[in-house]
């Protein structure tokens, strides 16, 4: 039982509008609050995982980082914002404008979809669907064609292979992120993400799930790191060989976006992994200890949400610290000759499993 | 939430976007240069378009992805419904993996999946 439920507050918020506005205003009025609360949220996102970003890197190499602005440098992404607002927008002479300007949109727009489709606590949650995972997977998998857009349309041959190269990645991983999540569907019995957590209610899936859910689980991570353009997959923007891939053309705020929706992208392959292997804002239990499973459930449900996704972002920011970057060959060998092969023989495992009832 | 609120998102993702790129236009310096207008190879000047073909090995990928993504959405559906249906999904699903497994090693064998 969770004492904490934004329920209540969305309740009494909307019985308070509706006490003398009519339905129709009471809707606008609600739309504009959740419209603007995910702003803030995606560009608090942005400012806060750039700066742990480099915070973290530079404590890998041991360095400091930034240190200036402000107080352990925390101003800093504020202040790199302000820059790329005041520089002035570039377009190569022979690109496609319209295309090269559209690019920005539709990768923004298919971070925003996925955003809205995050259980953050108990009762907060602004898209839940009964296909929630098909739903994500979509929208998720929508950003490459802007990327493909960006790359194509300016007119650049880095830009060009950047594109193609994340083309083929983005493609390739969607399907072990799929598989592997689909995994964790067969026991959950269920595409919806308040049924998926509503179900692990005693125990998370990855601790439930035995073997299988654990291989899903490293499966889910590493597609996950590849399909956010990251870590030791990060060629698509190459910089040593391709100067910055598919964003090389572009400058100002049209190539902050392309920046802000990597990580964002993180945050929301975070969120999905936090969902649905370990059990999103759902408090941490050990089977019938009354007392310490009480203390857990003090802890409200949003810090347990933003506490396993930042746990999942710190694991992918160490991949990408850690590990040299993938060749295109054994990138792609990567996925088609092993993690695919090995995600179908392990939902083949799971189902065994569900069949012969031997979870949990 | 119903799924109007789709629109919202879509609308607020555009807002974001336009009122961000419309703000940098108004505060942002402009000038005109011929150099600016190049693409940035480097600094070696550029050698004709960058609108060409391009290797054929990427639309191979794409190929395998479309055929194995059909696959992943008819598995959607199956892993709703296992837990429910037991033993004949179970075996169904096992003929749709066999045939689904033969099929990548048909592409694993020619060479498909090989990058070179």
């Amino acid at each position: 039982m969770n004492i904490y439920d934004f329920k209540n507050l969305t309740d009494s918020i909307h019985a308070s509008l509706s006490v003398n506005l009519s339905p129709t205003a009471v809707t606008i009025i609600e739309f504009i609050i959740i419209a603007s609360a995910f702003m803030i949220l995606f560009t608090l996102l942005g400012l806060v995982l750039v700066y742990a970003e480099r915070k973290i890197a530079a404590f890998f190499q041991l360095r400091l980082g930034p240190m200036r602005v402000g107080k352990w440098g925390i101003a800093q992404t504020a202040a790199d914002a302000i820059k790329l607002i005041l520089k002035e927008p570039l377009v190569t002479k022979n690109a496609d404008k319209f295309l090269f300007n559209l690019a920005p949109f539709i990768i923004i727009l298919s971070t925003f979809l996925a955003l809205g489709a995050m259980p953050f606590a108990k009762g907060l949650h602004a898209l839940d669907f009964d296909i929630g995972i098909l739903y994500l997977t979509a929208v998720s998998s929508f950003g490459v064609i802007g990327i493909l857009i960006a790359g194509w349309s300016s007119d650049n041959k880095y830009s060009l292979i950047g594109a193609m190269r994340s083309g083929a990645q983005v493609v390739s991983y969607e399907l072990s992120v799929g598989l592997s999540l689909l995994t964790v569907v067969i026991l959950a019995g269920s595409l919806q993400f308040s049924e998926i957590i509503a179900s692990q209610e005693t125990g998370w899936w990855i601790f439930r799930g035995h073997i299988p859910a654990m291989i899903a689980f490293i499966i889910f991570m590493i597609a996950g790191t590849a399909e956010t353009g990251r870590g030791p997959f990060d060629l698509p923007e190459a910089e040593s060989e391709l100067t910055a891939g598919y964003h090389t053309e572009y400058s100002g705020l049209k190539f902050a976006f392309f920046f802000l929706a990597e990580f964002v992208n993180m945050f929301i392959i975070a969120g999905i992994g936090a969902t649905v292997f370990l059990g999103g804002w759902m408090p941490f239990h050990i089977g019938n200890w009354e007392g310490f499973n009480k203390i857990m459930d003090f802890i409200p449900s949003l810090f347990w949400f933003f506490g396993k996704v930042a746990f999942l972002i710190f694991l992918m920011m160490w991949f990408k610290w850690t590990f040299p970057r993938l060749r295109i060959d054994q990138l792609l060998r990567l996925e088609w000759k092993y993690l695919l092969p090995i995600n179908l023989v392990n939902i083949l495992v799971m189902a065994f499993i569900v069949l012969m009832g031997w979870h949990f | 939430m119903d799924k109007s609120a789709l629109i919202l998102f879509v609308i607020s993702a555009i807002v974001i976007v336009g009122v961000g790129i419309i703000l940098s236009w108004i505060v942002a310096p402009k000038s005109k240069n011929k150099v600016k207008e190049e693409p940035y190879e480097c600094g070696i000047p550029t050698k004709g378009t960058s609108f060409i073909q391009f290797r054929v090995g990427y639309y191979l990928f794409a190929i395998i992805f479309l055929i194995f993504d059909v696959e992943t959405v008819f598995i959607f559906p199956w892993a709703v419904v296992m837990k429910s249906m037991g033993m004949t999904a179970f075996i169904e699903i096992l003929i749709f993996f066999v045939i689904l497994g033969l099929g990548l090693l048909y592409a694993w064998k020619k060479n498909a999946l090989k990058w070179d």
